[in-house]
Formats: C-alpha cells, sequence, structure tokens
C-alpha cells in the first residue's frame, strides 16, 4: 500500500510540472504571437515617420527585442492567470461549496452507522484524521470527497445512496472516497484543473485576438520583408492556442479516470472485500434518477458520473469517470484484496499495467473476507429520521409503539396517534414558574457584528426533559421546532428563529 | 588549472548533498513508518477497550426480554472480566477471542427473541458492537500491513544501512500464535 501511495505522489508533482511547462510554453507562443504584432507595426510606423529624423538604424535589432518582449508579455500573463486560479484554490472553501450543493453536516448522533463505517475506513488507510460528513438530501444514490487540508476535508453522500445499500456496499463507497483522500486525489486534480484552466483561458485569449485582432497584423506583415517567418510564427500559435487545450484535456481526463481507477483498488485493499464496492456501483448505476444539482464542475469529484448516470456512459477520452461496467469486472475478476490483486485483475481485463510492476514488487496478496451478515438492509428508518431532522421535523412517540413526525408549521397543539386514537400534546416550551431561579437570567451572549436576538419579555420559558438518552423535540413560542440530542446537556438552548433563550430542565 | 579544481570540488560538495538528503529522507521515512505502526496498535487497544465498556450494557438490554437466558449472560459478563483483568499479549488475545466466541452466541440466542430484535436499544448496541469488532479486525490489518512494509524496509538494500547505522528493529505481526488459541471457544448452552 505504502509504495503505491509513494509512487502515486511522485507521478502526480511530475504531471503537475508538464502541465505548468505546457501553460509557459503556450503563454510564450501566444505572446509572440499577439504581443509580436503590435510592436512590429509600432517599430514599423516608427520608421514609417523617422522621415526628417535620424532613421533608426536598429529596426532589426529593435524587433527581436520587441518579439521576445511580446513572448515574455504572454508568459506574464499566463502566470497572472494562474496566480489568480491558485488563490481561489487556497482560500479552502468546501463550506460554501458544501452550501451550494445544500448539503447538511452531520453529527455521531444522527446517524451512527455511517460515523461508524468512516470510522472503520479511516482505521483501515491509516489516513489519520476523520473527514467530515455531509448529507444531500437527494434520491440519486452517489457520493463524494472534497477538501485541501485534513481539517476541512469531507465526505458526503446523498439519502439516495443510504437507502439503497446495505453496510458491506456502504463501506466500499466510503471505502472509495477514503481512498480518493488518502491518495490526495483532491488536491491533485484540483492543481491540474488550475492548469487545465489557465491552458484554457490562454486559448481563448489568443483566439478571440485571432479573430478580432487579425487584420492589423496581415496588414503589417504584407509590408515587412520577411512574411515567411512570421506566416510561422502565426500558424504555430494558431495551432497551440487550438490543440493546446485538447490535449491538456486529454491529460486531465486520462489522470481522472485513472485515479478513479486506483480509488476502487484502495477501496479493495482497506476494506478486503471487493464484492461490497462492486455490487454498490451496480446498483448507483442502475438507479435511473440523475442528481439534480450537478454541473459539468462538480461532476469529476462524484463516485459515479452524475450527469451520465441515468443514461449511460460513452467511453471517450473526455470522460473524466471509465465506464462503470469496466469497473465492476475488475473488481469482480479479483481473487484476492490487495494492490497486486487489482491490478492482477486490470492486466486479466484490459492489459497493460495501472499501478506498475515497479511499485508492487512488495506488495502481498490479501485474502478476501467473508461478506456481513447483515440481512435486508436496516438502516431506512435511520435515513428517514436523519432527513426529518434536517426538515425540522418533531418526533412524538405514542403509548401504542408508532412514532409520529409532526412537521414544523403544524399550527395545533395536539395530535391524534394514527394507530390507536391517542391524543398527544406536541411538548412547547412553556414559560416559567415564577419562583425559579433558573428562568431568567439566560441574557443571550452577545456577539460583536451581530445584533443581540431580542429576550422573551414576560418570564423566560423552560422545557422539560422527560428522557435524556434520546432525542426530544418541542415547540418554541414562535413556532420553531427545535430538537435536542441525547449528548445536549447544556442549562439553555437559544431558538434560531426567534432568539429566545429556553432553560433546559 | 583552478577552475578544474573549482568544478571537482563543485561536485563533490553535490554528491555529498545528494547523499546527505538521501539519507534524511529514508531515516525520516522510517520514523515515520514506525509512529504509524505505533498509532495502530494503540488504535487496536482503544477497540477493545470499547468493547469491554459496551457489553454491560447490551447484557442490560437483553436482560429485560430473554429472561430465560441467563446461563448465555452470564457467560458472556465472565468473558468479559476475563478480559479485562488479562495481563499478558497472550493471556489477552485468548481472553479477547473467548469475547468474541460468547457475543456470537448471545446475538445468536437473540434472533428467536423478536420483541429484542426490534427494540431500538439494541439494535443500535448490536450496530456498534458490530462495528467495534470491524474495528478492531481493520486496525490489526493495518498494523499487521505496516508491519511488513516497516520490516521489508528494515531488509532491503539501500535502506538497510540506514536501519542498521539508527537501530531499527523488527516489529511482530499481531496474530495468535500458540496453536491451542487457534481453536474456537466452546460456549455451552
Amino acid at each position: 500500500m505504502w509504495e503505491v501511495i509513494a509512487s502515486n505522489r511522485r507521478r502526480s508533482i511530475l504531471l503537475i510540472i508538464v502541465m505548468a511547462v505546457m501553460l509557459v510554453i503556450i503563454g510564450y507562443v501566444a505572446g509572440e504571437v499577439m504581443f509580436w504584432g503590435i510592436a512590429h507595426h509600432r517599430v514599423l510606423s516608427r520608421h514609417h515617420y523617422s522621415y526628417g529624423y535620424q532613421s533608426y538604424g536598429q529596426t532589426d535589432s529593435g524587433s527581436a527585442a520587441d518579439v521576445d518582449a511580446g513572448g515574455m508579455i504572454g508568459v506574464g500573463l499566463a502566470l497572472v492567470i494562474m496566480s489568480v486560479m491558485l488563490f481561489v484554490y487556497f482560500t479552502d472553501a468546501e463550506d460554501v461549496l458544501m452550501h451550494g450543493m445544500s448539503a447538511r453536516e452531520l453529527k455521531r448522533d444522527d446517524s451512527p452507522q455511517l460515523f461508524n463505517i468512516v470510522d472503520e475506513m479511516v482505521l483501515a488507510s491509516g489516513l489519520g484524521f476523520t473527514p467530515k460528513i455531509y448529507l444531500i438530501d437527494d434520491p440519486a444514490p452517489n457520493a463524494f470527497a472534497v477538501g485541501r487540508k485534513p481539517e476541512t476535508s469531507a465526505i458526503c453522500v446523498t439519502t439516495g445512496l443510504l437507502y439503497r445499500l446495505n453496510r458491506d456496499e456502504l463501506q466500499g463507497v466510503i471505502g472509495h472516497e477514503t481512498g480518493h483522500l488518502k491518495n490526495r486525489d483532491v488536491q491533485f486534480m484540483t492543481l491540474a484543473g488550475v492548469m487545465l484552466g489557465s491552458i484554457i483561458i490562454l486559448s481563448v485569449i489568443v483566439r478571440q485576438y485571432f479573430w478580432y485582432g487579425g487584420r492589423v497584423r496581415t496588414r503589417s506583415s504584407s509590408r515587412d520583408g520577411d512574411g515567411g517567418a512570421q506566416a510561422i510564427i502565426l500558424v504555430v500559435g494558431l495551432l497551440f492556442a487550438i490543440l493546446g487545450p485538447i490535449m491538456a484535456q486529454i491529460l486531465y481526463f486520462a489522470c481522472s479516470r485513472k485515479r478513479e481507477f486506483l480509488a476502487d483498488a484502495s477501496s479493495a485493499q482497506f476494506t478486503r472485500y471487493p464484492e461490497g464496492l462492486a455490487s454498490a456501483l451496480e446498483k448507483i448505476s442502475a438507479a435511473h434518477e440523475s442528481l439534480s444539482f450537478a454541473s459539468d464542475a462538480t461532476a469529476p469529484m462524484f463516485i459515479v458520473n452524475p450527469l451520465t448516470a441515468a443514461t449511460g456512459e460513452a467511453d471517450s477520452i473526455f470522460s473524466s469517470h471509465p465506464p462503470t461496467a469496466d469497473r465492476i469486472r475488475i473488481l469482480r475478476a479479483m481473487t484476492g484484496a490487495s494492490f497486486a490483486d487489482y491490478e492482477a485483475a486490470w492486466r486479466r481485463a484490459k492489459g497493460g499495467s495501472l499501478i506498475g510492476s515497479q511499485t508492487l514488487q512488495s506488495a502481498q496478496q490479501q485474502t478476501i473476507r467473508a461478506p456481513s451478515n447483515e440481512g435486508p438492509i436496516q438502516s431506512r428508518r435511520e435515513t428517514h429520521d436523519v432527513v426529518r431532522r434536517y426538515h425540522g421535523y418533531m418526533r412524538l412517540h405514542c403509548n401504542c409503539g408508532l412514532d409520529i413526525s409532526v412537521p414544523e408549521g403544524y399550527e395545533q397543539d395536539t395530535i391524534r396517534c394514527f394507530r390507536c386514537g391517542n391524543v398527544l400534546t406536541i411538548p412547547a416550551a412553556a414559560p416559567a414558574p415564577p419562583t425559579s431561579s433558573t428562568a431568567a437570567s439566560a441574557i443571550p451572549p452577545v456577539i460583536p457584528g451581530i445584533a443581540p436576538p431580542v429576550v422573551a419579555p414576560a418570564g423566560a420559558l423552560q422545557f422539560h426533559r422527560t428522557n435524556a438518552n434520546s432525542w426530544e423535540s418541542f415547540r418554541c413560542a414562535c413556532g420553531r421546532t427545535i430538537q435536542l440530542s441525547p449528548a445536549f446537556a447544556a442549562p439553555h438552548i437559544t431558538c434560531t428563529a426567534c432568539g429566545r433563550s429556553i432553560a433546559i430542565t | 588549472m583552478i577552475f578544474g579544481i573549482g568544478l571537482i570540488a563543485l561536485v563533490l560538495v553535490g554528491l555529498v548533498v545528494i547523499l546527505f538528503a538521501w539519507i534524511a529522507g529514508t531515516y525520516n521515512g522510517l520514523i515515520r513508518l514506525r509512529n504509524q505502526l505505533e498509532n495502530a496498535w494503540a488504535q487496536i487497544d482503544v477497540q477493545l477497550k470499547r468493547r469491554h465498556d459496551l457489553i454491560p450494557n447490551l447484557v442490560e438490554t437483553v436482560k429485560g426480554y430473554a429472561k430465560h437466558e441467563s446461563g448465555t449472560l452470564e457467560k458472556v459478563i465472565q468473558a468479559r472480566n476475563m478480559a479485562v483483568s488479562a495481563k499478558s499479549v497472550g493471556e489477552r488475545a485468548e481472553a479477547e477471542n473467548v469475547l468474541t466466541g460468547a457475543l456470537k452466541s448471545l446475538f445468536a440466542v437473540a434472533e428467536a427473541y423478536p420483541d429484542l430484535k426490534a427494540n431500538q436499544n439494541f439494535l443500535a448496541l448490536q450496530e456498534e458492537l458490530t462495528s467495534t469488532e470491524n474495528k478492531i479486525s481493520f486496525s490489526r490489518q493495518f498494523y499487521n500491513d505496516t508491519v511488513m512494509t516497516f520490516n521489508t524496509r528494515l531488509e532491503v538494500f539501500p535502506t538497510n544501512f540506514i536501519a542498521g547505522m539508527f537501530h531499527f528493529t523488527r516489529h511482530d505481526f499481531f496474530e495468535v500464535k500458540a496453536p491451542e488459541e487457534r481453536e474456537a471457544p466452546k460456549v455451552q448452552f
């Protein structure tokens, strides 16, 4: 495992350097092409107007110097574009990304099984830190991992995934995402994306220049003697401008696909159960829903390309993910669970090598473990609970055994149980008895820059917990549902809607 | 002439620097691996302790529903107490195996009680225990993988010099060694 990770790291650095060099070359050529035309025109007009003056005898070397300056300007432009994008990369705006996808961060109590599975994969991979876990409420099953630094790393799953997969399959998917984090794929693909983006922007600039500014050059070049050399530079520049981005894209997507295979191999190595991931991928690709919020920019992050998941995929050099059928086939052809076994299965299925025999010299075969005997999928109720809590539902328990979820905004104070007809009261924060000393002292902390919340005028509210070992919900005086987790131990809670402070006893 | 000597000196200095960098890099790599190893070993301990702490809770939950299974429950409690008090590594490995067997029989018994199976507490505890077993095996797996890589590096040609110079030693795999410990523990009903 360690050799694979080390060799991965070396190749990544090499690739970033190659792409940076490509960027600089394209920048230089672009600069030559664009600014050569302007510089030459300027030189020519100087010569033209030097009638009565001393003629500028150095036009030849002058134009050469201007040509070099043009190239340097182009390189400078390329570096500026790259710096801007790198700046964005270093801002670590993962929570902005998550917010944009309507992902909610989960706490351990929300979904113990999911957290347990993530913990298991963290241990099996030796990751060293536990990423945050986010949930997206979308029926399409998918998952992704983000994070440049350990502190901001996160794994996100959709509810569609949690509904469909059993424990082994979920472990396989989380293993795949943990593999991405362990192999630092996120950093790598983002940097490669920065390089690619800069190359594309530069090529767009050059093409725009050709489209709008071409006439200037043709006039000046026809006036001059060595139109041949200029034409060559022109053609080369145009070729770079068109082919450069295409080649960079091919490189980028080839890397993306290779990384996906490596993450599959990592998952098999960590879980020791490749069939888990294989059947998870099968279920994901069989689901006929596409993710509602994914775009071309975010698509490469997911475990299966969300834009083509529903309609089937083309195996082109521009796809960010390898075809799922191939991935499943290789996983199912594995006779063991290590990287060496994945490599062997790859060779049988596709020929060539993924990881390289040099790297795998000291890797050993690992046996596949037995599947866990979980039985039918148990986690659906847990997932329903998480989703309902996400949407602010209140959970009431009737004595007949039924659990009732009451949405926020339910106006009445009582609800009738559907099974037994018993009438249940909606727990609400009640005004504290006047002799109680715990009530009124709750003055919300003043946070500079934020207006202090309105404090309830007549006597503070309080809520008495009946069962401190499980989730409890009650209604604030403003109508907002407040949910208390079993881990909640503070004496007060502040309603997020109206700012009232409610004592919890 | 002077230029020639200068060039040779420069090349030599360059070589020394490269050699030094390689030594430092290899040493650091070995240190990192060893720390990972020790961390993985500590993790195994953490998970074992977690299992010990979960068991009384489980027994209380089951007691309410499976009133006639006091024998099995007592076996579980005994196995747990023995595992907590075991001292040497061999004793601990054996005690943990006995405990695993006792838990398996307890969960098998619980299958016969549908009320118990539907109880939220029991399900949560079952999930926690399954997860703890998994974590034990994953941390053991990671430890063994790392031990193998570490030992290999200690013995392979260029790095064995560094290893010898700085006295890195082989670590052992975490596995049950004595043949009698490999026998499945027999749990009587």
